[in-house]
């Protein structure tokens, strides 16, 4: 069943996905470029009911990549959808619209801690950091300095 | 627009802050007369930056670290970190591990809900189920103290197994603590699921509905008290929950009251779990001897009394971890507020926003503002004592 559900997603995703890794029988990881973000979330939620679970952003110096995990409850399986962001241009299209208000913090999160900023998000301001934080320092990121 | 901005200028946040206690939040309530026309949820009182300090962490360390993230699921974050760490580098904890584990995590589970119950009485105006929850929640503790020596913060886990075993000779007077706690159960049950007034105060108030319930993505008793029918345990079986028998509690009207039942019978199944665990518990070692983490990423996720705690961890092959990215389950259910609230009256909003289970602090930092003035005109003391007098209402005859 969890089979013939890969080979439906990827049916149905065609090239967008350009590197499909099956870690294990119950972890799934898929790159794909970031334009395509909104299709992929958009066709793992509404065609295959995913519930989004959380995204993980990384600093991985050259660029910053994100995770956004997908649970298949009925198959006891997480699809993460991998995508990388340029550092010089750290932008990416919201999921909110796409997914709905699941979305809605931990982008906030992400905006906040490693400075990615996510177009389309209706209220993209601190979630826990406090007010008195400087701009522009974001702790997440590997440059950061404890001072 | 500009409204918003003169009620942000205005409004005074009522303190002060706890950061002994978990999850501080803020509830900024908007009212109109006696009804709640908006909610504004803030948090990060008190951040503590943990995903940032367990990059300087070693791996073990990092075990006892998460198991701080919060002191009633502090088997949770642990448990579903070393699943994470073990999915990272393909094995499974022996089988024995699983069992014990699985027998500390319905443990947790009995020993949270009966925390909320006896809150959520409190909330209402029944002190006598607050101090019966806490009561019957006593021996619970006690549990844990005989199997790990420690009442709360088990430090059970470890990458790879547990840190203790379960003597044999141990488990007839475990089994009999565990079944002592039925009768008590069955006291609650008829107490809470068959009162009239609890009815009345209950029923049909802070309804999140199913669509609501998938929208916010919302997990646990939360999302199963509104028919949304996710459950770690069963949909990703992990530990030894494979390998009893056991029932997934769902309810479908979404109120308060389905919140309350579905914890309450959630015990009962929890009681199931560990009595089976502990009489099915195969012999065999309690560890995997993980020497270093390799390379590689991996996610744990388990269900912690509030729903899926999940895990990612990558490593790089040094000592600790590049990355590790946590989400505890009230990240995803607290926002669920803001669909439960609006429409309600403001009499019941503490028992509203106490039926998601967040760490109770939350209500403390609530205030009411009058959306014609912009005044704040209640505080969170006003807040329970107008729950607590609505329920006294309802008593007489």
């Amino acid at each position: 069943m969890a089979k013939q559900l890969m080979f439906q997603i990827k049916d149905k995703l065609g090239d967008v996905v350009f590197q499909l890794e099956d870690k294990s029988a119950k972890r799934t990881f898929a790159s794909i470029h970031k334009a395509d973000l909104r299709q992929v979330a958009g066709v793992l939620h509404k065609d295959f009911k995913a519930r989004f679970s959380i995204a993980s952003g990384i600093d991985n110096v050259k660029n910053f990549e994100l995770l956004y995990h997908f649970s298949f409850d009925d198959l006891g399986k997480i699809i993460s959808i991998r995508t990388f962001v340029e550092k010089d241009d750290p932008v990416i299209d919201s999921l909110v619209p796409v997914i709905g208000p699941a979305a809605e913090w931990i982008e906030r999160e992400i905006h906040e801690l490693l400075g990615i900023s996510f177009k389309g998000h209706p209220n993209l301001k601190r979630l826990l950091l406090a007010d008195e934080w400087p701009e522009g320092k974001y702790p997440l990121r590997r440059d950061f300095k404890n001072e | 627009m500009s409204d918003k901005k003169k009620i942000r200028q205005t409004v005074i946040p009522i303190g002060p802050f706890h950061p002994l206690q978990e999850e501080p939040e803020f509830f900024k309530l908007f009212v109109d007369g006696e009804t709640v026309t908006d909610i504004e949820i803030n948090i990060g009182y008190n951040h503590r930056g943990i995903e940032k300090i367990s990059e300087v962490k070693s791996f073990d360390q990092v075990t006892f670290l998460v198991e701080r993230i919060c002191g009633i699921c502090s088997n949770s974050h642990p448990f579903a970190y070393c699943l994470a760490i073990e999915d990272l580098m393909g094995i499974e904890a022996p089988e024995r591990t699983s069992f014990i584990r699985t027998v500390i995590a319905e443990l947790e589970r009995i020993h949270s809900h009966l925390l909320w119950l006896g809150l959520a009485g409190h909330f209402l105006g029944y002190n006598t189920v607050f101090m019966w929850a806490w009561k019957y929640r006593e021996p619970v503790l006690d549990i844990f103290e005989a199997i790990t020596g420690n009442r709360n913060h088990y430090a059970m886990n470890k990458l790879g197994g547990v840190r203790r075993d379960i003597i044999d000779d141990d488990i007839p007077a475990i089994l009999k603590m565990v079944s002592e706690l039925v009768p008590a159960m069955d006291m609650f049950k008829g107490a809470i699921i068959d009162d009239p007034v609890i009815h009345a105060r209950l029923k049909g108030v802070g309804i999140l509905t199913k669509k609501d319930a998938i929208a916010y993505a919302a997990l646990g008793p939360v999302a199963r008290a509104s028919g949304f029918d996710v459950d770690i345990r069963r949909d990703e079986p992990y530990g030894a929950y494979d390998r009893v028998k056991w029932n997934v509690i769902v309810e479908q009207d979404g109120d308060v009251f389905a919140k309350a039942k579905v914890r309450i019978l959630e015990i009962y199944e929890s009681i199931k779990i560990i009595n089976q665990c502990l009489k099915k518990m195969p012999k065999g070692p309690i560890d995997a001897n993980i020497k270093e983490v390799p390379p590689g990423e991996g996610i744990g996720r388990i269900e912690a009394p509030r729903g899926e705690c999940i895990h990612y961890v990558r490593s790089d092959g040094s000592n600790s971890p590049v990355r590790h990215k946590i989400r505890a389950p009230s990240f995803m259910s607290v926002p669920t507020a803001k669909a439960s609230i609006v429409g309600q009256q403001v009499a019941d909003a503490s028992i509203i926003l106490a039926a998601v289970d967040p760490c109770y602090c939350c209500t403390e930092r609530m205030a009411v503002i009058d959306k014609k003035t912009n005044k704040q005109v209640l505080s969170a003391q006003d807040l329970v004592r107008m729950g607590q007098e609505k329920t006294r209402k309802l008593w007489k005859p």
